[in-house]
């Protein structure tokens, strides 16, 4: 029984000590089984908390991610939606970077299709349809995922709560205009060290990036927020993630998005 | 049966006494639909070789009751199936005429006992292929073109609880296969980079890509001829071959529609039939 307080969690005290984390970094237990009062709203304001946190340090939000995109995901961790979290560009890697260690606990690594914005996409009533017609481009993507919970041993409004697990990402060589591709079809295969470990199709993101797209409007705008022109949505894991080991060579190879390769960086110092 | 199994060797007239007896388990199988133990559990440390041929006693049994092999499937064509199996490389079964239905045609509910469905991207042969030493080069001449195909996959073993050793010796877990019925030539498709979904009565329930297949679905071919081809075996001309799954492989039930889209290759709808319609 060594925790210094049961701390009296509130909103930002949530967001300070995530942050912090994310900072440090180091990883924690849950919030939620310290403080039941942590649920998915709560978890909202407490990102958003953080968020602005980040925005008075000088960085610049730049857009969004949604988590928990499949069907399959979303059986797994129990719950019936997407999930969605903030992008700075502090998180923004440029092509060919390695993956940034030190700055991460438990790092992982999933292939998205990501959609950069050419008009304002406000909710409520977005359909995938209106959602498209917004999309200035698309450009295929990599999330280095990160959660500041051991293990990514998390409730949903924990993992809200921290950003929803970001960490980093970086998008690829190739864009396309929406209206060329058939996303639902867009393939990706994951490679590790040169050998395929999984492959998937737009399809597997919500039924189609577009319905992710076009969830995030409309639940950002139950938060009064909206999608705005040239902000970058990564709408979420094609594959289950993969855990990026040190000196790993993480490739996605895309149907029409190019391919992206990520090296794992190197040995955290031991 | 006991110790008498073990090792690659032992007299000859032991070792087709034994592939005799786990053949006719397995033909058994098939008519009595009673799925039997795994062959391994009696036949620890079998050689894989004495798999295929019990495989291809079965096969002959087949062609002797008129049933008229029509190609060639490859398993395990994943890493993912590989380390799940505890080997390095795929397996192959055979294709017979019988296990060739139509597409839109409601399959005989019956015909199966535990019933999975995989979407993969069939070759067809239009020149002949004979390993060793097959290339991709050579592969690629030979293929006329491509299917998109919905592969059923079963098992004669109880509960898939399957090894290595059991999938080879049950035709590498055959059970039938769709084709569409559009061709496509190989040249106007990248199949590695090919993306495929697969639903079942409506959900989507997978998705993958070509290069699922180990890296891409024309390796698998290339490892067929080469792996068949020192035991005598050519892929004829029209033959099809079945490279193996994009996706995970789905259970399957009486009553389901079962339908792939494979970009640039187009889709194939698979319908089992009602328990009446059987």
């Amino acid at each position: 029984m060594s925790e210094p307080s049961a701390p009296n969690w509130t909103v930002d005290s949530v967001a300070t000590e995530l942050l912090a984390a994310a900072d440090a970094p180091r990883a924690r237990s849950a919030i939620s089984a310290e403080w039941p009062g942590l649920d998915v709203t709560t978890g909202y304001a407490a990102q958003d908390a953080a968020l602005a946190r980040r925005l008075a340090r000088g960085e610049r939000l730049t857009g969004v991610k949604l988590g928990v995109t499949s069907r399959a995901k979303q059986r797994q961790v129990g719950v019936d939606r997407p999930s969605t979290a903030w992008l700075t560009d502090a998180m923004a890697l440029p092509a060919g970077a390695s993956v940034p260690r030190s700055r991460l606990v438990q790092p992982r690594a999933e292939p998205e299709i990501a959609f950069v914005l050419g008009e304002r996409l406000a909710g409520p009533g977005v359909t995938a349809a209106r959602a498209l017609g917004a999309v200035a481009h698309v450009v295929g993507a990599i999330e280095i995922i990160d959660s500041r919970f051991s293990g990514y041993r998390f409730s949903v409004a924990d993992a809200v709560a921290d950003n929803n697990s970001s960490g980093f990402f970086v998008t690829g060589p190739v864009v396309r205009r929406p209206e060329d591709l058939d996303l639902a079809l867009e393939a990706c295969l994951l490679e590790v060290d040169g050998e395929v470990v999984d492959s998937a199709t737009g399809a597997a993101v919500h039924g189609h990036p577009a319905e992710a797209l076009a969830f995030a409007a409309n639940t950002l705008a139950e938060r009064g927020r909206t999608l705005e022109p040239g902000w970058v949505v990564l709408t979420g894991g094609m594959t289950d993630a993969v855990p990026i080991r040190p000196g790993a060579r993480i490739a996605a190879h895309f149907t029409h998005l190019g391919s992206i390769t990520l090296d794992g960086g190197d040995r955290a110092d031991h | 049966m006991s110790t008498g199994t073990r090792g690659s060797t032992g007299s000859i007239g032991t070792t087709e006494g034994i592939e005799a007896l786990f053949a006719d388990r397995l033909l058994q199988v098939h008519r009595d639909g009673r799925p039997t133990a795994p062959l391994s559990d009696e036949l620890a440390d079998a050689p894989l070789d004495l798999a295929y041929r019990i495989q291809q006693r079965q096969v002959a049994a087949w062609q002797a009751a008129g049933d008229v092999v029509k190609g060639h499937k490859v398993g395990l064509s994943s890493r993912a199936m590989q380390q799940q199996m505890g080997v390095s490389q795929p397996d192959f079964g055979h294709l017979t005429a019988s296990m060739f239905h139509l597409e839109h045609q409601p399959i005989p509910a019956g015909r199966y006992l535990q019933p999975r469905i995989e979407p993969e991207v069939a070759f067809v042969l239009g020149a002949p292929l004979t390993g060793p030493g097959v290339t991709v080069a050579e592969a690629a001449r030979a293929v006329e073109y491509v299917l998109p195909a919905l592969e059923i996959v079963d098992s004669r073993i109880e509960e898939w609880r399957i090894g290595i050793f059991d999938t080879v010796a049950d035709n590498a877990s055959s059970g039938g296969v769709v084709l569409g019925s559009r061709p496509v030539r190989l040249p106007d498709v990248d199949l590695r980079l090919a993306g495929c979904t697969l639903h079942v009565n409506g959900d989507l329930v997978a998705t993958g890509a070509g290069g699922a297949v180990l890296g891409s679905p024309l390796s698998a071919l290339v490892w067929l001829a080469n792996t068949v081809g020192p035991l005598g075996v050519t892929l004829e001309p029209g033959h099809v071959v079945l490279p193996g799954s994009m996706t995970r492989a789905f259970p399957i039930a009486p009553g389901d529609t079962v339908t792939t889209r494979i970009a640039g290759v187009g889709d194939v709808t698979a319908v089992l039939a009602r328990e009446e319609q059987a």
